[in-house]
């Protein structure tokens, strides 16, 4: 991880890597779309309402995902010191809460016609609504820091101490009674038909390629303003 | 009860945030390069 230390060997990877993730991700993601909203059947039960689960999975992995991201990171800058962890942590937070957001978006569009309801507050609704307020805590007080000249380490303790409600969220249809249902797609398998699953891995794959140039784009957008900085500071010497 | 509004509802905003996303990204990263090539040739 140290070779990427070093921001102009980093941007040699990230500039091309930026652009393949875009093309690569609008590519899945529309085909994805397309196929979630025309290819598949209706739902026996739930009728046209399952489409919005082509959306709403990779959203609420990518809500997860994102602040897997920033304890990785403030893992990587509080042991190892990395000189990007800071960066990549503060370019994961705006994608990830994004994404939290459009799990929490969808995920009650498609409640009142499934439960009645727009909201409950149940273990999945609520960890997940919680991780959206973690979200932007961590974006004010990493913002904070960054403005103070700080390196970042209070954000990365939050990034650390926020990381708990990972596993909350994860387990939180089986350890409470939830109006969310409990785990159709594991990792041995899925107890969704084929007919209805096959244009998820798309929408996945999208979603995740979109995810990842935004945060490449963020963190290239530190890195100049940075060098920036460091011009002007030298310059008013 | 139609079904289509609620998905029709949900994939716009899903669309409309995720474009927002990118596209703020990309006009930041943009806007910074920028600024950063300006003064890298002062």
């Amino acid at each position: 991880m140290h070779a990427f230390a070093n921001p102009t060997r980093f941007l040699r990877i990230a500039k091309p890597a930026t652009s393949w993730l875009l093309l690569v991700g609008l590519a899945f993601a529309v085909a994805g779309t397309i196929a979630g909203l025309t290819l598949t059947p209706p739902d026996y039960l739930q009728g046209e309402t399952v489409r919005i689960l082509y959306i709403h999975v990779p959203s609420a992995w990518l809500g997860m995902a994102g602040w897997l991201g920033i304890a990785a990171a403030s893992i990587s800058q509080l042991v190892w010191r990395h000189p990007l962890a800071a960066v990549a942590g503060r370019a994961s937070a705006p994608a990830g809460a994004t994404f939290a957001a459009i799990c929490l978006i969808t995920g009650s569009i498609w409640g009142r016609p499934t439960w009645g309801t727009w909201w409950e507050w149940d273990g999945r609704l609520t960890s997940m609504l919680v991780l959206f307020f973690l979200y932007l805590g961590y974006i004010a007080l990493s913002s904070a820091e960054r403005e103070r000249g700080g390196e970042g380490r209070i954000a990365a303790i939050y990034g650390l101490v926020g990381a708990i409600n990972l596993p909350i969220i994860h387990y939180s249809v089986l350890w409470w009674r939830t109006l969310h249902q409990g785990e159709s797609i594991g990792l041995t398998g899925s107890s969704i038909d084929n007919s209805l699953l096959w244009p998820l891995p798309l929408t996945m794959i999208g979603f995740t390629c979109l995810f990842g140039a935004a945060v490449l784009m963020r963190i290239r957008a530190e890195l100049a303003e940075t060098k920036v900085e460091a011009r002007m500071r030298r310059m008013s010497r | 009860m139609s079904q289509w509004p609620f998905v029709i509802a949900a994939y716009s905003a899903a669309i409309l945030l995720t474009v927002g996303l990118v596209a703020w990204a990309y006009m930041s990263m943009r806007r910074a390069e920028a600024a950063a090539d300006e003064i890298g040739r002062k």
